[in-house]
């Protein structure tokens, strides 16, 4: 009899835990789950965003095209240069400053049938050699090495200074409050709108910034206008939205700290630096490790300023382009190749999916996070 | 008695110690005002210079970005949210001749400003009732398969949504509605329904419930409450932090939501204030008074209820452990 009791008891608990379950359940699998695998699926097609009609009416299916997608995008060549002739003298020809004079790379590419599809990427020398690297699709190459920029000045300076705006508004100040509500502000506006804002105050002729720095004799630059100082324009941007957050997250970190070890410290004879150092630095081991990984996934999606600020661009000359837009570009831009949208989707979902596991790795030193 | 054999000189030794540790004291503290209004300067001059744009007229906003003028009202004017008809949602009102059309004229901003509402309260009330009870089963109640339940979730964080935003379009392109209509594009439900189940709402919810200690369940389960009863009347107020710290994170990011608006609306029928905005500000000719009215109105609504309740805010980020 109690073992009956035990059963239907634990049937019971079975069937409520899955009941409980199912609403999010399905929504996960029909709104992620699905678009996952079809993101996969669809990678190695031609599938168009509107469906082609055929002559009879009906919709055409779309191709397997096999890896085509993924060798155009990653297709990455390094093809030698050799200097050009001058047919004159028969030695190689140079310009006026003396500098070898290389064919463009255009010419290269276009005439030769191994180099179809391939655009130039860069140039560079190495050991007195001049090398051209072409790709299938240079823009996503330039869209990775700017969300790397991005993340990599992001995230550290991002959580740094969120870290010094929590130890400024956790001083036991009258004004604190005021001050945690003024550096939190940005964060509850939405970033379409506040990107409107700050591309106006970037304009060099006659926005803010620009006229603001230059009673410092600072400037005047070109912000969002030239290929050197666009991103630093959205980096900056970027920590000016999203630093009042993590700013929050360390407050409550903050104050997790018993205050015990700053007495006892302060009995030990430390000053403050010391007790920032060796108390709350690892006291806030936890919290930084969570402010770290959470803001390297947003930063990776990086999207809706450049989107803005560049009139879906990721200009000038990509220097802003970053996947994602790269991705909204070819598969509902323009083209609106949804099935070589789907193979950047699959082939940044991995990068971000091992960046994860290994940040995770690292900055637990080793332990699982 | 010690106190007696101090000579003078050693007097004011102690005196001038005391003086300069007081003089670094306020040394100190000048300069850590000096920092937290410089930097409360840059987190807030955007927003200023929005708010005092918006009240002045169009001719005047970027010459007054060369002066302290960019903060401070001069020509005060109402010409940017002329035409303020907020209640009349659906209708447009008519540019008056010899007026600039101001942003009212332009468009249906009430009916934007609606929009946004609703789809983020919807996402955000069905949001916390779905997490909240997958989190429930998972961190409470028994049953095969609930580590792989566990793991799926931590791994779902991981996905960032925008990746799978064009594969998802082709898909909700060709989804029925219970209206009969063929394909979710340009509504409300298509905003809402893939936002509700989250997975990191459900791991907040999931990390604070598994910190409720059990005997809590078994007492109540001793009394012969039912699991639903234990959620909705023992888990759920004690829970109070977490939900509203989901609510607020939900709230924020779908507030601000883009792309898959973007994607999914046409016009301005169903479409939310970040898409509104971009498209108003691509519109030729660009006029800023009306840019930074419209920005003005979409923000500071916002901003009113994050100062309402932004010790709570803070209070329950606190207690939730979104610190990890």
């Amino acid at each position: 009899m109690a073992v009956t009791r035990l059963t239907s008891a634990r049937q019971q608990e079975r069937r409520v835990a899955y009941l409980m379950l199912l609403p999010a359940t399905l929504l996960l699998i029909l709104f992620t789950l699905l678009p996952f695998i079809s993101a996969i699926r669809l990678s190695f097609t031609d599938q168009p965003l509107v469906p082609q009609l055929q002559a009879d009416g009906t919709q055409r299916p779309a191709d397997f095209v096999g890896t085509e997608n993924y060798q155009r995008l990653l297709r990455l060549e390094f093809i030698t240069l050799q200097p050009e002739i001058d047919s004159a003298t028969g030695q190689p020809a140079r310009d006026e400053t003396g500098a070898l004079v290389y064919p463009r790379a255009r010419t290269i590419l276009r005439g030769n049938e191994q180099y179809d599809g391939l655009s130039e990427l860069n140039q560079f020398d190495l050991f007195g050699t001049r090398y051209l690297v072409a790709a299938g699709d240079p823009t996503f190459w330039r869209s990775l090495t700017n969300i790397f920029t991005f993340v990599l000045i992001t995230v550290p300076v991002q959580t740094a200074i969120a870290l010094g705006l929590a130890l400024l508004v956790n001083q036991k100040l009258k004004a604190a409050n005021f001050f945690r509500t003024v550096y939190f502000a940005p964060v509850v506006t939405s970033m379409a709108i506040v990107s409107v804002i700050w591309f106006f105050l970037y304009n060099p002729q006659e926005g803010l910034i620009n006229n603001f720095l230059s009673i410092f004799q600072l400037g005047p630059f070109q912000w969002l206008d030239h290929p050197a100082s666009s991103m630093v324009s959205i980096i900056i941007m970027s920590i000016w939205q999203g630093a009042g957050f993590q700013m929050i997250i360390f407050l409550a970190g903050l104050q997790d700290i018993p205050e015990e070890l700053y007495e006892a410290s302060a009995l030990d004879g430390a000053n403050i630096v010391q007790q920032f150092l060796f108390v709350t630095l690892p006291g806030l081991r936890n919290t930084t490790l969570f402010v770290a990984i959470s803001t390297t996934i947003l930063a990776f999606k990086l999207f809706v300023q450049v989107d803005v600020m560049t009139f879906g661009r990721g200009g000038p000359e990509d220097s802003t382009i970053t996947p994602i837009l790269h991705l909204v570009n070819e598969g509902f831009r323009g083209s609106q190749q949804v099935g070589y949208a789907s193979a950047i989707a699959v082939v940044f979902l991995l990068i971000v999916f091992a960046i994860s596991v290994a940040q995770r790795r690292i900055l637990s030193g080793g332990q699982t996070a | 008695m010690t106190q007696a054999v101090i000579s003078s000189a050693e007097r004011d030794a102690a005196a001038t110690r005391a003086r300069t540790a007081r003089l670094r004291k306020s040394v100190f503290k000048t300069l850590d005002y000096a920092v937290m209004i410089a930097l409360a300067f840059f987190f807030a001059f955007p927003i200023i210079v929005m708010v005092v744009s918006s009240t002045k007229p169009d001719t005047q906003i970027a010459g007054d970005m060369r002066s302290v003028f960019a903060f401070i009202p001069r020509n005060f004017t109402f010409e940017n949210y002329s035409c303020a008809d907020f209640n009349q949602a659906g209708s447009l009102c008519s540019p008056q001749p010899g007026v600039n059309p101001g942003l009212f004229e332009r468009l249906d901003f009430g009916r934007i400003f609606f929009n946004s509402v609703f789809v983020t309260a919807s996402i955000v009330i069905f949001g916390l009732f779905v997490n909240s009870m997958a989190a429930f089963a998972m961190a409470r109640l028994e049953f095969p398969g609930k580590k792989v339940f566990v793991t799926i979730v931590i791994l779902l964080i991981i996905i960032p949504f925008e990746a799978l935003a064009v594969p998802l379009l082709l898909q909700v392109n060709s989804f029925p509605w219970i209206d009969g209509s063929t394909s979710w594009t340009n509504s409300y439900h298509v905003q809402i329904f893939p936002f509700i189940a989250d997975a990191f709402s459900i791991f907040l919810f999931y990390q604070f419930f598994i910190g409720i200690p059990k005997d809590f369940d078994e007492a109540a389960l001793v009394d012969g409450a039912g699991y639903f009863r234990i959620y909705w009347r023992l888990i759920v107020p004690l829970s109070l932090p977490v939900f509203a710290t989901v609510a607020i994170l939900q709230a924020l990011t779908h507030w601000g939501s883009f792309l898959w608006p973007l994607m999914t609306t046409r016009g301005f029928e169903f479409a939310p204030l970040p898409v509104a905005m971009q498209v108003f500000f691509g519109q030729a000719p660009r006029q800023w008074g009306d840019i930074m009215a419209f920005a003005s109105l979409a923000t500071i609504p916002v901003l009113i209820v994050f100062l309402l309740f932004q010790r709570w805010f803070v209070q329950s980020v606190a207690s939730s452990g979104v610190k990890g």
